[in-house]
This record gives structure tokens, C-alpha cells and sequence, in this order.
């Protein structure tokens, strides 16, 4: 082969995208906070928990639960907590 | 391409015409005879034929091409750099009429049809044709260094499973596309985890790192289209802790065509076709879908069958229909089924000669599955070699039957599944207590003849999180 060698790139040529993580509230006083189990086994032991804590001290907490912890959440889930959540807690169990 | 022609007369020959050979006194007598129009002879595969007649060297093809020839000797008449008109093979009338010199190769045949032009060879063509496709691929085109060595260039890209990988040169993706009729630009699936649109020239690509042939190409496509199916859920599985990636079953008559294996050593090494298909599979997945270990991939420790698993089922002496036919395809058509699956783990019975007592051996062995307390969630692969089959064929017992007889005998009590059972802490929930649970869903337990002549052992490959709530087993017909 000659100097000029060329092969053709095998990846996907994506560049991921750069996003700036969204600010973190200095306080949860007065934000609604989501809980959302990917549905691992006992992640809901966690997520109880935290609940329990949270709304002991008022706060607003809204329960989510991804159909299967083997594939992404569904759009219409992640939309709904972009939404309605100021803040997201996802547990992962195992 | 252009090149410029002498006027007058030009014939191209080759050594190997015997027609050529035939018209060389001819030649030389149009060289001698005063008033004929200059002759200039290319000569296509020997620079030195015809003897003395001071031929110029188109071995390259050039001028061959630029003549669009598909027949020698071709005679043309050159005016202004162009051609006026030309004759094919020897007919002495012709060629009389056409140099306008009377009485042309005395003791000659009056006529002989000519021989296919060099450029009509196949290795010619399909060089040709790889040149052209070259040019209209579309992917980035690397430059490696003039210091770099190729094989170590495609380590330090990130684009090896850690083995050597075949550089991907142009020329060398043309001829992979060869091997299907797909156009390279079509878009094959969407591959996760990066959810990246992936072209058949992408796929052929990772099939050139891989080491296949042309003719694995087709086989690759379906296996990397059934992988990114939501169904078979190549994220999840990329992403799991647990052991498993895909495995490849072949099907049909495409198996025996690129000379897959499915007998002696079926599932291990030393078979081209078996080791890079798997292979190509899973490089799509690492360097277009973004799926690499450590990063989306979190096994915690994986298993050898992640750089390949791919094997034909062993058709033609098995006592039941092929996968791919009990999974709803044609008999005469090739697939491949996807499963996701572990590595595989033997079954040694070298002393049941009924069906019952294998029966019963495969049940006790397929009960351990992931763990012999734990039951629905994973699916398995049992791969009968040709001696455990030949006791079902004796005993008549069809693929349906064997599968009813091994369900009926996975109908397990939930006292001895549930947690502290055995003492032995892992197991299922105390609700279970007082039911009987089945060891794996319906659909859940696959079956494949595949192995050598000889070896009374047959082998259970485990599976991940079943059905919906993880893989399904995905079938797709091989195309072309």
C-alpha cells in the first residue's frame, strides 16, 4: 500500500451533544419532586423511603414506575416528568 | 476515460485469441504493403505479442476500455482521434473491404469469430465494478499515517473487540457490497444504544473489520436488523449486568451455500463464516450503535460469546423441523434466529437409551438454569446433538412433543422455590408457596439439533430477563 492509505470510518459519526446540566435547587422547599422506579427489584424499598422522608417535611412527591427496567422509559413518561417534576429521583436496585 | 487514438488503423489482440494468433500474417501484411493506412496493435495480455510487429502494451486495458471492446481482433479506423468504424473477429472480405487492400491473408480460413476481449474477464469486471462502487460510498474517509501500521490504526480508533480487524479500505467495502443486492445508502435499522441510522455500507463496514466474505453479507444484515427490533431489545441486553449478548442460529439453504458449520465443534471455534458473522453483529454494535464495555455495556462478567456466537442448526439428518420452520418461516427459506443468550453449559447422559430418562436428564439440568430456585424469568436454548436426538427419533417423539414432555416435567412446587427453601435465601416471593410454578414461559424454551456424529451430550444455553419485560426470541428471514 502506498502513503495515501484510506479506510472508511466503521462508527456511527455521531458527536454526542454537549448539555448543561440543568441547576441544582439550592432547596426542595416548595418543588415537586418525582420518584421513579425503573421497576429493579426492591428499588421501591428505596423509593419509599424517600417518600416517606420527603413528604414528613411537607414537600410534594409524585410516583413513577418505568414498565420494564430493561428498556428506556417511554417518551410519554419522560415527557410527563419533565413536566409535571422539578426535580427527578431515580432508584437502581440489584 | 480518454485516450488519444493514432489514425489509421488500430487492432487489438491478445495472445491467448487463437483467432489473433490466426490474423498475425495479416497484420504484418498490412505493415508492408505500400499505401496502407498506418497500423498501430495493442495487445491486451503479452507485450511482446504479436513477435515483431513492434505491438503497444494495453495489459493495463486502457485503450481496451476507451474502445468499450467486447471482442478481439477488433480492427478500428482512427480519423481525427476518433473512431470512424470498426470489425470484429477475421472475415477476409471484411477486413478487405475495410482496408480497401485486396486480397488480405492468402491461405487463410475465409472467416473466424473472435475471442472475448480481456476486458469481459470477470476478475476484470468485478474489479471494475469494485473500483466504480468505491468511489459512491459515502462514509468518512479516514487517512492512516504513513508511519501507522494498519492493524494497530484500528486498536488505537476504538474499533476492535480487541482482536485484530481487516481495514476497511473502499475497495475492500465495494467488494463486500457485492455480496448483496441492497443499495449501500439504504438504511438497515436504527442500532441503540446511540439510536444511529445504519446503512448497509455501515453494516459492510463492521462485515470487512469482521473478516466475512461477500456472500456472509446478507446473513449479517438480518442478524443486525433482528437485533435492534424492540422485541429482542439489544439496549437491555447491552446493558444488563447479567452474562448475555446475541446469539445467532442460521437456518436454510444459505447455511450450506457460504459453508457454515453445524456439525463437529458447531458452537466453538475454526469455521469463517460462524466466527465473523457473530463478529460482524456485535462490531455494529459497538462502533455504530456506541455499545462498549465499561460504558452502556455493564456486565459484570461477560462471557466469550460476546466476541462471536453464531452456528447453523444441523438440518439435514435432524428428527425435527428446523427453528427457523417452527418459528413460522418456509421450509425452503434461510433465517436467523436471535436469542440472548449465556454461554453454553453441557449435559452429560451416555446411559438413557429411551426417551423418557433423557427427558427426564434434560429437565433436571434445565431446572438449574440461572438458578434452580428461580423460575419464569429466563428463557433457555437447549441444543440436542445427533446422538440425544436419535433416542426422540427412535422413540418417534416430535420437536411439539419433546417440548410438551420437558414443560410438563418444569412444573415445579412453590415450596421448594421460595425464599429459605433448601436454606438457601434466594428464591421467589412466599406467595408462591402452595402453587405450582412453571421453570420458563410459554415460548420460553427453544430447541436446535446441531454437533457431531459422536458425543452423548447435548448443551442448555440460558437466556436474560424473557419476553416483554426484557428479550424475545426474533426470527427474520435472510434476503438477498
Amino acid at each position: 500500500m502506498s502513503d495515501t492509505r484510506v479506510v472508511l470510518d466503521p462508527t456511527g459519526e455521531r458527536q454526542a451533544p454537549t448539555r448543561e446540566r440543568t441547576p441544582r435547587p439550592a432547596t426542595l422547599d416548595g418543588l415537586t419532586v418525582g420518584l421513579l422506579d425503573i421497576t429493579k427489584a426492591r428499588g421501591n424499598v428505596f423509593l419509599d423511603r424517600i417518600e416517606q422522608h420527603l413528604t414528613a417535611r411537607g414537600g410534594r412527591v409524585v410516583r413513577y414506575a418505568k414498565p420494564t427496567f430493561t428498556k428506556v422509559a417511554p417518551i410519554d413518561l419522560r415527557h410527563e416528568n419533565s413536566e409535571k417534576c422539578d426535580v427527578v429521583i431515580e432508584a437502581l436496585a440489584d | 476515460m480518454t485516450v488519444s487514438l493514432p489514425d489509421g488503423l488500430v487492432a487489438v489482440v491478445k495472445r491467448d485469441c487463437p483467432t489473433c494468433r490466426l490474423v498475425t500474417p495479416v497484420l504484418a501484411q498490412l505493415r508492408r504493403t505500400a499505401g496502407a493506412p498506418p497500423l498501430t496493435i495493442y495487445t491486451q495480455d503479452d507485450a511482446t505479442f504479436p513477435p515483431d510487429l513492434d505491438p503497444v502494451d494495453d495489459t493495463g486495458l486502457a485503450v481496451s476500455l476507451a474502445l468499450d471492446l467486447d471482442t478481439v481482433p477488433t480492427l478500428v479506423r482512427v480519423e481525427h482521434g476518433r473512431e470512424a468504424a470498426r470489425l470484429v473477429g477475421w472475415s477476409r472480405e471484411q477486413w478487405e473491404a475495410f482496408t480497401g487492400i485486396p486480397v488480405l491473408g492468402g491461405g487463410l480460413p475465409p472467416h473466424r469469430p473472435g475471442c472475448g476481449s480481456r476486458t469481459q474477464d470477470p476478475d476484470v469486471v468485478a474489479a471494475r465494478t469494485e473500483a466504480a462502487g468505491a468511489g459512491t460510498l459515502t462514509a468518512r474517509r479516514v487517512p492512516l499515517g504513513a508511519s501507522e501500521d494498519d492493524a494497530e490504526a484500528m486498536f488505537e480508533r476504538g474499533w476492535s473487540d480487541g482482536l485484530p480487524v481487516v481495514p476497511p479500505t473502499p475497495e475492500r467495502v465495494a467488494r463486500m457490497l457485492t455480496g448483496t443486492t441492497r443499495a449501500p445508502g439504504e438504511i438497515v435499522t436504527v442500532v441503540p444504544p446511540d439510536l444511529v441510522e445504519c446503512s448497509v455500507e455501515k453494516v459492510a463496514i463492521n462485515a470487512v473489520l469482521a473478516g466475512c466474505r461477500p456472500d456472509y453479507l446478507p446473513v449479517v444484515l438480518a442478524a443486525v436488523e433482528a437485533a435492534c427490533t424492540d422485541e429482542f431489545n439489544i439496549h437491555g441486553l447491552l446493558a444488563t449486568t447479567w452474562f448475555s449478548g446475541p446469539v445467532v442460529i442460521v437456518n436454510g439453504p444459505v447455511t450450506r451455500a457460504i459453508g457454515m458449520n453445524a456439525g463437529i465443534n458447531a458452537m466453538g471455534q475454526g469455521n469463517r463464516a460462524n466466527a465473523t458473522i457473530g463478529r460482524a453483529l456485535q462490531l455494529v454494535v459497538r462502533n455504530v450503535g456506541g455499545g462498549r464495555p465499561g460504558e452502556i455495556d455493564r456486565s459484570t462478567l461477560g462471557q466469550p460469546g460476546k466476541y462471536t456466537f453464531c452456528f447453523a442448526e444441523r438440518e439435514g439428518d435432524s428428527p425435527w423441523e428446523p427453528l427457523h420452520v417452527t418459528r413460522g418461516c418456509a421450509p425452503e427459506s434461510s433465517a436467523v434466529t436471535l436469542f440472548a443468550g449465556e454461554g453454553p453449559r453441557g449435559i452429560v447422559d451416555q446411559l438413557s437409551r429411551d426417551a423418557e430418562s433423557l427427558a427426564n436428564t434434560f429437565a433436571a439440568c434445565l431446572r438449574a438454569t440461572t438458578h434452580p430456585k428461580l423460575a419464569l424469568a429466563f428463557d433457555a436454548l437447549l441444543v440436542v446433538s445427533p446422538e440425544h436426538a436419535r433416542v426422540f427419533r427412535e422413540a418417534g417423539w416430535g420437536k411439539a412433543q419433546l417440548l410438551d414432555e420437558l414443560m410438563s416435567r418444569l412444573q415445579v412446587p412453590g415450596a421448594e422455590l421460595v425464599r429459605g427453601a433448601g436454606g438457601i435465601a434466594e428464591g421467589l416471593p412466599a406467595a408462591v408457596e402452595g402453587r405450582t410454578i412453571p421453570k420458563f414461559r410459554d415460548g420460553g424454551l427453544l430447541i436446535v439439533h446441531a454437533g457431531g456424529g459422536a458425543g452423548l451430550f447435548s448443551a442448555i444455553i440460558g437466556g436474560w430477563a424473557s419476553g416483554p419485560a426484557g428479550s424475545a426470541p426474533v426470527t427474520k428471514e435472510i434476503g438477498t
